[in-house]
């Protein structure tokens, strides 16, 4: 670890489907947002890190030259950070390195996607390359379906019981989703309704899978000496950790995850961490898709192989249960990709600091944020606490 | 009543010709004559199918060509029933994972030969660690989809 680097402020803009702005002004809403909740102005900050999913998916290259007004960027050094699905949690790293360095003192990290403004599917699928990959994956749902079904399967998990756990993580989700302001999907579901809505890529139905959002947030990352000055609350950074696989999606195990358990085994070293359960209070855990959200529990410690959907059954993964996981509603209920990982960042930053409202989780202290990307290829981890 | 705003309706053609080598090459004449090849790391002993050049955990070139089994076990599969722009495979389709016999990695594939239309009876014929064999078109291209799927034995 270089020297202490917290986060002083987050911005956000109100997720959805917004056709009512165009995409610098929707970028300009969460970097204004970050710069009202920090009080700093746009010369205060000595460098801007921006990302999004693959481009394209606005039909327009480079994205971060077309947001550089909407970033403050003129007259300082920017850097794009581009790692598919896990974006957000990579501009993050970047901007925590940036500062932990010793080479800047204030960073401006922004994350951006807007959505509904082309065909996510069919941008997400030149992910894979056109010759073998691409035939096959039918965009992200077909990837991460396989993946989930691959995992039940391994550990004699019951379809029936699996399906249930799904069901209620998207029960829940949804039911959170209506304490976040930001949130993009606001709907009561049922369990009847999760298990009964139309087959995308089965086993994932409709109400297993999150929406096409837009939208953009906003990360201020500051060295110590800065949060002095300013007299911040800090959520400081304790832990990264990021992994990768080969890149075909069948060279390597994905119903036990390396990529997704070594980000986090990694990311515990650092912290100190010994009982991820016990220990944190909140997980943001990228969760896309509610079959997903089991094994990443697993990956990261939080159970045991194959135990998941019992516990979630349980409830120990709910806003009371014994560890919170997703009390934002989380990516199942707000998705503009190149953001998302980051709004994971800002929601722990959020709960370390007290200050996330009517999802607060009493008295958070140690918080999770986690990111996935490509052909289920990439996982970022980034571990925030309250003290350093 | 929010108001409307205006949008602009825009697309994106690109032309590439992408570069194959000699490996992908070599693949693809193999699937012309109705033939899976991989390679065998000789280092770490694994036999990789598509073929490479080199091994991705390894980093050594690849030496031993080894015509692979068309017949494995099904390890992953999932039934798509939506469709995105270009998308390159007519929906529905049964995407999957492929252990082919004698491979250390899965053989990403289709699984058909069998009505797709009805979600219900798709269920009942496909199972994980099924036995699966590679079904050939007729007029083959060099092209990974001169395999038409696999089919259940």
């Amino acid at each position: 670890m270089g020297r202490p680097v917290a986060i002083i402020g987050v911005g956000q803009t109100y997720h959805g489907k917004r056709m009512d702005v165009s995409y610098p002004e929707l970028v300009r809403e969460a970097v204004m947002a970050v710069f009202k909740d920090t009080g700093l102005s746009p010369e205060d900050i000595d460098g801007v890190v921006s990302g999004t999913m693959p481009s394209m998916m606005e039909g327009i290259a480079l994205t971060h030259f077309y947001l550089a007004d909407a970033m403050q960027s003129a007259g300082k050094p920017i850097m794009k950070t581009e790692t598919c699905g896990s974006t957000g949690v990579s501009i993050a790293h970047t901007a925590y390195y940036w500062v932990a360095s010793g080479l800047a003192d204030l960073i401006l990290a922004v994350g951006h996607e807007k959505m509904n403004e082309g065909d996510s599917q069919a941008t997400m699928t030149t992910v894979a390359e056109p010759f073998y990959q691409r035939y096959f994956i039918s965009g992200a749902p077909g990837v991460f379906s396989m993946q989930s079904q691959m995992w039940s399967v391994r550990y004699g998990i019951s379809e029936e019981k699996v399906r249930d756990a799904a069901a209620f993580i998207s029960v829940t989700h949804h039911e959170d989703a209506f304490d976040n302001p930001y949130a993009h999907i606001k709907m009561k579901v049922s369990m009847d309704d999760v298990k009964n809505a139309r087959i995308i890529t089965y086993p994932v139905r409709l109400l297993d899978v999150c929406p096409n959002s837009d939208g953009a947030c906003a990360v201020i990352f500051a060295s110590e000496e800065m949060v002095k000055k300013l007299n911040r609350k800090p959520a400081w950074v304790k832990a990264v950790g990021y992994r990768g696989d080969e890149y075909f999606f069948g060279d390597s195990d994905k119903a036990v995850w390396e990529s997704a358990a070594q980000a986090a085994k990694e990311a515990y070293n650092q912290a100190g961490i010994k009982n991820p359960r016990k220990e944190l209070d909140v997980a943001e855990v990228y969760n896309p898709f509610t079959f997903q959200e089991m094994l990443f529990y697993e990956c990261f410690g939080f159970c045991g192989p194959g135990e998941a959907p019992d516990l979630v059954l349980k409830g120990t993964f709910t806003r009371n249960g014994e560890l919170a996981c997703d009390p934002s509603g989380g990516t199942l209920c707000t998705n503009p990709i190149g953001a998302t990982g980051l709004i994971r960042v800002a929601e722990a930053a959020l709960q370390v600091t007290g200050r996330a409202g009517a999802h607060q989780i009493p008295g958070a202290k140690l918080a999770l944020a986690h990111a996935m990307g490509g052909v289920d290829q990439f996982n970022g981890i980034m571990i925030l606490g309250s003290k350093l | 009543m929010t108001k409307e705003y205006k949008t602009i309706k825009t697309e994106l053609r690109l032309p590439y010709e992408l570069a194959y080598g000699a490996t992908w090459t070599r693949f693809f004449e193999g699937m012309k004559e109705k033939k899976i090849y991989g390679t065998k790391c000789p280092k770490c002993g694994r036999v990789l199918v598509p073929a490479r050049s080199f091994c991705p955990r390894c980093f050594v070139d690849m030496g031993e060509w080894i015509e692979v089994s068309q017949e494995g076990k099904l390890v992953a599969w999932c039934y798509t029933n939506y469709r995105y722009f270009g998308m390159p495979t007519e929906p529905p389709f049964i995407g999957a994972q492929i252990n082919l016999d004698g491979t250390d990695v899965n053989f990403l594939h289709l699984i058909g030969g069998f009505d797709l239309s009805n979600f219900d009876e798709v269920r009942k014929i496909v199972k994980n660690g099924m036995k699966v064999r590679a079904e050939w078109k007729d007029d083959r291209n060099a092209h990974i989809m001169d395999i038409r799927y696999f089919k259940p034995l």
